[in-house]
């Protein structure tokens, strides 16, 4: 295996060599674009607060001098990917790259003014988590070759579920619940695809559809009139962990947060081992390239599709508990507008690993946090844009101009057993 | 472009049906043309009156479907109003049912249906002075124009890159509706005074004109059913004419069934995928125009409902088949109708519907379901569905 990822690096493709190329030439387009929009249209500092308070760890930065490095960054790296080529490490280039432009523009937008930096990536890591959520999910399905465009609906019935078990019976019910109907949407979706061999794209709608019907029949029927009785499960508070939560900076952004962004951290690292450190792991992606091969080395694909579609499902319930039990306290009609897609992105920004998964979630939550930022500061700069770039990022990457993700070989194809 | 080795594996004739056989069949079988789509609307139904029973208890179904019924079909202002709520819904439909033929998913129907009614709208302000004769046409063109950008972009992407457009659809779907709530709050675009995002009214002379103002009954001026039904009625026929009836057709059909077979066969798979799509998408634009122009009258965030969405099902319920698209179109109109005199009516919410719907997708995707149940005999369809991002 490393010998062929060897070859592939010393010999670069030709159709590699012009992608790297399309590239560099974006990266210097966007180097011009940063330095001629925000480097010379800012004077003064900007002040980023990493305390709790004003005064307490502040950091004071030129707003030109940040967009100038933004542009140098940029302007190195289109240098690189027109001349040799970043390879396969583009995708963390670009979101590096991304990420110094980020703080540019903060400064651009924010400049003369001060600015809780703790308090964004506090907000980023919260709008990250249903995004990382629904992306395990489709990690989890998409391992063995079953595409997950129902992660929307998963997370959905997931909320919907937590929202009814949490006021019922009890918050940790509810978060049971919630993985649990998740997994039944799974099950669903695993039962037409597999047993019935649906293309897996419109079971994926199907699952979507029916989701949102039942949840706001049931929502409409039941919750809004016994609200006391149904919807109000209440938040599940933050946890510090000790210790951890006392380290400045990190330990507020990380270690100060609910059960449901520890149970992330949790699942990318045991999804991490599992997926490609254990003989579950190894046979589950077997069946997901070749599972005519999987098959004849006495593994059950249907078993392991079924298995991990329905896990991949309860990850998304998890999330989807998220929403009712994690930030907003109630069920709300079609309350996750649309992060299911938005994890379905992250999934494909990262690369198909939960890692990756996890990294991209965490920039559109970003994204997501800086939107509501710069709605706050009145920059005059539309919000609204800020919110499509993870569709626009998704779609560059689909196109294959950044780092081209490739699928399980044999995702979308339903096995027949010969 | 590597070839998937599937395609080289599978000993010809001998395969189960591919993907687009089962959404597209061509040839015409009155199993699962009529019965199938029959099962599976009253299978959805039983399943719906399950639901009903659950939160309302059983006494709840027969009032609920009767006025279901009623509102959908008993009397002018109903057929009205079925008609109204279809006429979207066909064109949309179209749209999912020409990319089903050339074997690609539009998903985006939602967002180029978003574009079109939006750019519609300008256009319905913008031309002060012009009589309607010109006027309406020229809205509905722009909102045509305006959804055929939306489909252009995926297809190029498609046919260039590779990417798939189900992934580039959606992102396109989420873009569309972010820029609308960006534009709606530009000054020139917004209503004056007003500070949420919603756009000026479009002129009288480029509102669509209802058709049923003529009946000699009370009330029949306000039946809202407008013009833009005809309209979508004669974009079913060009469809049906484009797709049995042209070279290009042919062509769209070839490339959907085998896209390697059309490209030794001498046609550009690169130009039917790009004209597909934008053609699929200016469809749709025309759906969000008829919307805007014939119903609502300006453009506000969310206007396109879900039609977009629905319109995956129904192209699914027609076969993609023009006629069946129209007759499906019809069917949903008299659900969503009847939808609503059932919330009025009875206890039972319009969700209802949309859970219907759903259902009716399962069976109709999953025929081997409906078989099992009704014991049809027949018209083999246990398909393999080979399809997944990388072809």
């Amino acid at each position: 295996m490393t010998a062929v990822v060897d070859a592939a690096t010393l010999v670069r493709a030709p159709a590699e060599v012009r992608r790297a190329r399309v590239r560099g030439i974006i990266y210097l387009i966007l180097a011009v674009g940063t330095y001629g929009l925000l480097a010379s249209g800012t004077e003064g500092d900007v002040i980023f607060r990493l305390g709790e308070v004003a005064g307490d760890l502040d950091w004071a930065v030129s707003s030109k001098g940040l967009a100038t490095f933004s542009a140098a960054v940029f302007g190195f790296l289109g240098g690189w990917e027109v001349t040799r080529g970043v390879g396969r490490w583009s995708n963390v280039a670009l979101a590096i790259a991304l990420g110094i432009f980020a703080f540019a523009f903060l400064g651009f937008a924010a400049a003369g003014k001060s600015l809780s930096l703790v308090g964004m990536l506090d907000g980023s890591v919260k709008a990250a988590t249903p995004i990382a959520f629904g992306a395990l999910s489709g990690v989890m399905c998409e391992r063995v070759a079953v595409i997950n465009i129902g992660i929307e609906g998963m997370l959905l019935t997931g909320a919907f579920m937590g929202a009814v078990m949490g006021t019922i019976v009890g918050p940790v019910v509810g978060v049971i619940g919630a993985a649990l109907a998740g997994g039944v949407m799974a099950a669903g979706l695993a039962v037409l695809a597999i047993k019935y061999r649906v293309d897996q794209i419109i079971a994926g709608v199907v699952i979507n559809i029916f989701a949102l019907g039942l949840t706001s029949f049931l929502s409409a029927q039941l919750l809004v009139e016994n609200s006391t009785a149904f919807n109000s499960p209440g938040v599940l508070r933050p946890i510090p962990l000790p210790l951890l939560s006392d380290i400045p900076v990190l330990g507020r952004i990380l270690f100060e947060q609910n059960i449901f962004v520890y149970a992330m951290f949790v699942i990318v690292a045991v999804l991490s081992y599992g997926l490609f450190k254990t003989r579950w792991g190894l046979r589950s992606r077997a069946v997901g390239e070749h599972p005519k091969a999987a098959d004849t080395l006495g593994i059950n694909v249907f078993r392991t599709r079924y298995v991990n579609v329905i896990l991949g499902g309860m990850i998304a319930g998890l999330g989807g508990a998220y929403f009712t039990l994690g930030s907003v306290g109630a069920f709300n009609e079609n309350m996750t507008a649309g992060r299911g897609y938005i994890g379905l992105a992250a999934m494909i920004f990262g690369r198909w690993h939960p890692v990756g998964a996890l990294a991209a979630a965490l920039v559109f939550g970003f994204a997501d946090s800086l939107q509501v930022k710069l709605a706050i500061l009145d920059s005059g700069i539309p919000s609204e844009f800020l919110l499509m770039a993870p569709y626009l990022v998704t779609i560059v990457v689909v196109a294959g101009v950044v780092g081209a993700a490739r699928p399980p070989a044999a995702d979308g194809q339903p096995y027949v057993k010969e | 472009m590597t070839q998937a080795p599937e395609v080289v594996e599978k000993p010809e004739g001998e395969g189960p049906p591919s993907w687009l056989e089962r959404v597209a069949p061509r040839d015409i079988d009155w199993r699962s043309l009529v019965i199938i789509p029959s099962l599976a609307v009253l299978s959805a139904l039983i399943v719906g009156a399950v639901f009903i029973v659950f939160t309302e208890g059983l006494d709840a179904i027969l009032p609920a479907y009767r006025a279901l019924f009623s509102g959908a079909f008993l009397g002018w202002s109903s057929i009205s109003e079925t008609l109204l709520v279809a006429t979207p819904l066909i064109l949309a439909g179209l749209a999912v049912a020409l990319g089903f033929r050339a074997g690609l998913f539009n998903i985006g129907a939602e967002g180029q249906m978003t574009v079109g009614g939006l750019i519609a709208v300008i256009a319905g302000f913008s031309f002060d002075g012009l009589p309607a004769i010109v006027h309406i046409p020229l809205a509905l063109l722009a909102g045509f124009l305006g959804g055929a950008l939306w489909g252009f972009i995926p297809g190029l992407l498609r046919a260039k890159t590779g990417a798939h457009e189900v992934i580039t659809t959606i992102m396109l779907n989420f873009i569309a509706f972010r820029s609308l709530d960006y534009i709606l709050k530009l000054p020139g675009i917004q209503a004056e005074g007003r500070f949420d995002p919603i756009s000026q009214p479009v002129l009288p002379s480029s509102r669509l004109p209802r058709i049923l103002a003529w009946l000699p009954i009370d009330g029949a001026g306000g039946l809202r059913l407008h013009v833009g039904f005809l309209v979508a009625l004669a974009m079913a026929w060009v469809v049906y004419w484009l797709l049995f009836k042209t070279t290009w057709g042919f062509e769209f059909r070839a490339v959907g069934a085998n896209p390697h077979a059309a490209k030794y066969g001498g046609m550009s798979v690169t130009v039917a995928i790009i004209l597909v799509m934008t053609l699929s998408g200016a469809l749709a634009g025309m759906a969000g125009g008829n919307e805007t122009l014939g119903v609502l009258g300006r453009a506000s965030p969310g206007f396109t409902a879900a039609i977009g969405f629905d319109a995956i099902a129904l192209a699914l319920l027609g076969r993609s088949h023009p006629g069946g698209v129209v007759l499906s179109a019809v069917l949903f109109g008299a659900l969503r109708a009847g939808g609503r005199t059932m919330q009025v009516q009875s206890e039972v919410g319009i969700d209802l519907i949309v859970i219907i719907q759903a259902l009716i997708i399962v069976f109709i995707a999953a025929p081997e379901l409906v078989r099992a149940i009704y014991r049809v005999r027949g018209g083999k369809e246990t398909g393999q569905l080979t399809r997944g991002w990388s072809t």
